[in-house]
């Protein structure tokens, strides 16, 4: 039996097609320009793929995957966009899908990608859920990132900050009508305030920026604490999850593989340069070559990450 | 270009390497402004004493764009042969800029010293080296970073209280008795400058930082650093001294609580066993 899934998985990889999505179906709002496609990558979860690019006016900044899951008597949206602009175009998506209410809008962490959307859905009324530490995050980064997203996509389209009402300090439960989300707030990881989700029902994970694929990771946080996150996570009994960028749907835990490699060399030969007494700059210029070829945007990210790891592997 | 990728990596922490690209758009009146306020900053220090340029004395190394704003390394180094008696870092547009005041002791390869600092926004630095005589030599850099200074200091600053104090020292050349060694002193602090938030109190964390550090080789100095908010937590310091075939190097460490920390490293260290 277990050689009969594996052809059938096999056969599919071949073909191209990712073996978690369902077919894809397109959305163009009229007033809005920019078009995009949504799947259902499990029965009931909508996944919008965000573009591997810095923000910019012709993207509104729509770089991170976003997704909704809808149960028996509401939607909960599990990252509600970049941008104000963003988040009304993912909204609109939404109600193309669904009419039912929108109760919950989780912000999966402090970055503004997954953060500016979240004024869009206020008409809603939804319970705002973060992080125990997010609020503290927002209060401290939030009004910087908002000055620097206007300066890119102007006053009407950046959005404000939303800070959330609904705090997980471990973990949490929503109920979505006889479909339970399951929330972790991490400790330190990719950030200090990384929230997850798991589905129960399709055993699907939300790991929202702990899961990079194809797009460079960004470490603000532990680059220890984040391979323990991994680690953690790779045993839950999820069979897909949806990155915070890349596709919209990787198998679970074999999608989380690329991220683990990259966190390791990043941890190897950050150690490396420590233990032969390179500078903080010298380390930025050698540590991690080999990743290079591997993801997109390596080089507007890779240096920042190398001095992250530098400044916490020193002291080991 | 420049809009895209400033926003993106600001997105990475509040550290943030590239600020607003608006400021591109007026170089002019921005290079006026700046030339202004070092003016003001020149005659605060210096009072009206003569500031010469210091090419061929003194060189100021930063990189143009910083990676990360809150751990922004920046080397002095002192070329030439004029006896230099004191250096001075200042970064113009940060709360408290200046940032360091380093006095020479007899012990000491003034040559080359470099440093980790917190930039709050797009600025120019300057070094100001003073010659045993007492003549002033300047050299400036402009460095495009903003958000180091409130930077939150996450766990790491957990563990840097825990460890307060703690310090570590590593030679990075081959010890030659006499000859000039550049070493890496590391001491373990978590310099709040008053501008981190606990994200979950949400209070502002009390400044608490370093105010002196003081190195000393055999009893005789290596070198004085006055330094303030500016310096990044977990200082490192790389410095040049002159060792004899054995000794004893001293670092004493003042903070603005009014501890004190010391430590004694072996020059050069005892065998592992």
């Amino acid at each position: 039996m277990a050689g009969g899934l594996l052809i059938s998985r096999r056969a599919l990889l071949l073909a191209g097609a990712s073996v978690c999505c369902f077919p894809r179906h397109d959305v163009r709002s009229q007033d809005r320009p920019f078009t995009y496609s949504i799947n259902e990558v499990a029965p009931g979860i909508h996944v919008r793929e965000g573009v591997d690019a810095e923000a910019a006016t012709d993207n509104s900044n729509a770089i991170a995957n976003l997704a909704f899951i809808v149960g028996r008597d509401a939607v909960a949206v599990t990252d509600p966009g970049g941008s104000l602009a963003d988040g009304r175009r993912w909204r609109d998506t939404i109600r193309s899908v669904t009419r039912l209410p929108i109760r919950y809008v989780i912000i999966p962490h402090i970055h503004p990608d997954h953060l500016f959307g979240a004024a869009a859905f206020e008409p809603d009324k939804p319970v705002y859920v973060g992080h125990a530490r997010l609020p503290g995050a927002l209060a401290q980064r939030g009004e910087y990132y908002r000055e620097r997203l206007e300066q890119v996509l102007g006053k009407e389209s950046a959005g404000r900050v939303v800070t959330p009402s609904l705090l997980v300090e471990n973990t949490s439960t929503l109920d979505l009508g006889s479909r339970i989300l399951e929330l972790t707030a991490h400790p330190e990881a990719h950030s200090d305030c990384d929230v997850s989700v798991f589905d129960r029902q399709t055993h699907t994970l939300l790991p929202s920026d702990l899961l990079f694929v194809r797009r460079v990771p960004s470490l603000d946080g532990s680059l220890s604490g984040w391979l323990k996150t991994l680690a953690a996570l790779k045993s839950l009994p999820a069979q897909r999850a949806v990155p915070g960028h890349g596709p919209q749907c990787v198998d679970w835990p074999a999608g989380a593989a690329d991220l683990e490699r990259y966190l390791e060399v990043l941890l190897n030969e950050t150690r490396q340069a420590v233990a032969q007494g390179l500078d903080i700059s010298a380390a930025v210029q050698s540590v991690g070559l080999s990743e290079r070829n591997r993801w997109a945007l390596f080089d507007d990210y890779h240096g920042r990450n190398v001095t992250k790891a530098f400044k916490e592997l020193e002291w080991e | 270009m420049t809009t895209k990728h400033s926003f993106i990596l600001a997105a990475l922490g509040a550290l943030v390497s590239i600020a607003a690209a608006s400021r591109a758009e007026a170089p002019d009146a921005d290079a006026t402004a700046r030339a202004q306020r070092w003016a003001v900053l020149q005659e605060a220090i210096f009072g009206d004493r003569t500031v010469r340029d210091g090419a061929g004395v003194i060189e100021l190394d930063a990189p143009p764009r910083a990676l990360d704003a809150a751990l922004v390394p920046v080397s002095l180094r002192v070329v030439g042969n004029q006896p230099i008696k004191s250096l001075y870092l200042v970064i113009d547009n940060n709360p408290s800029p200046l940032s360091a005041r380093i006095t020479f002791g007899p012990k000491a390869d003034p040559r080359s010293m470099t440093l980790r600092v917190r930039v709050d926004e797009y600025t120019l630095m300057h070094a100001v080296a003073e010659t045993q005589d007492g003549s002033l030599y300047l050299a400036e850099k402009f460095v495009k970073a903003a958000g180091g200074c409130s930077a939150p200091a996450g766990s790491s600053s957990e563990q840097a209280l825990k460890e307060i104090g703690r310090m570590k020292l590593k030679l990075l050349g081959d010890f030659e008795a006499g000859k000039p060694l550049q070493a890496q002193l590391m001491i373990r602090h978590p310099n709040f400058n008053g501008m981190q938030m606990d994200q979950i109190t949400r209070y502002y964390t009390p400044a608490r930082f370093i105010k002196t550090t003081e190195v000393t080789y055999e009893g005789s100095r290596v070198f004085h650093l006055e330094s303030d908010i500016s310096i990044s937590s977990d200082p490192v310091i790389v410095f040049g001294f002159v060792p004899q075939a054995k000794g004893k190097l001293e670092v004493v460490v003042h903070d603005t609580d009014d501890r004190t920390f010391a430590h004694s490293f072996e020059i050069p260290p005892p065998p592992a066993t």
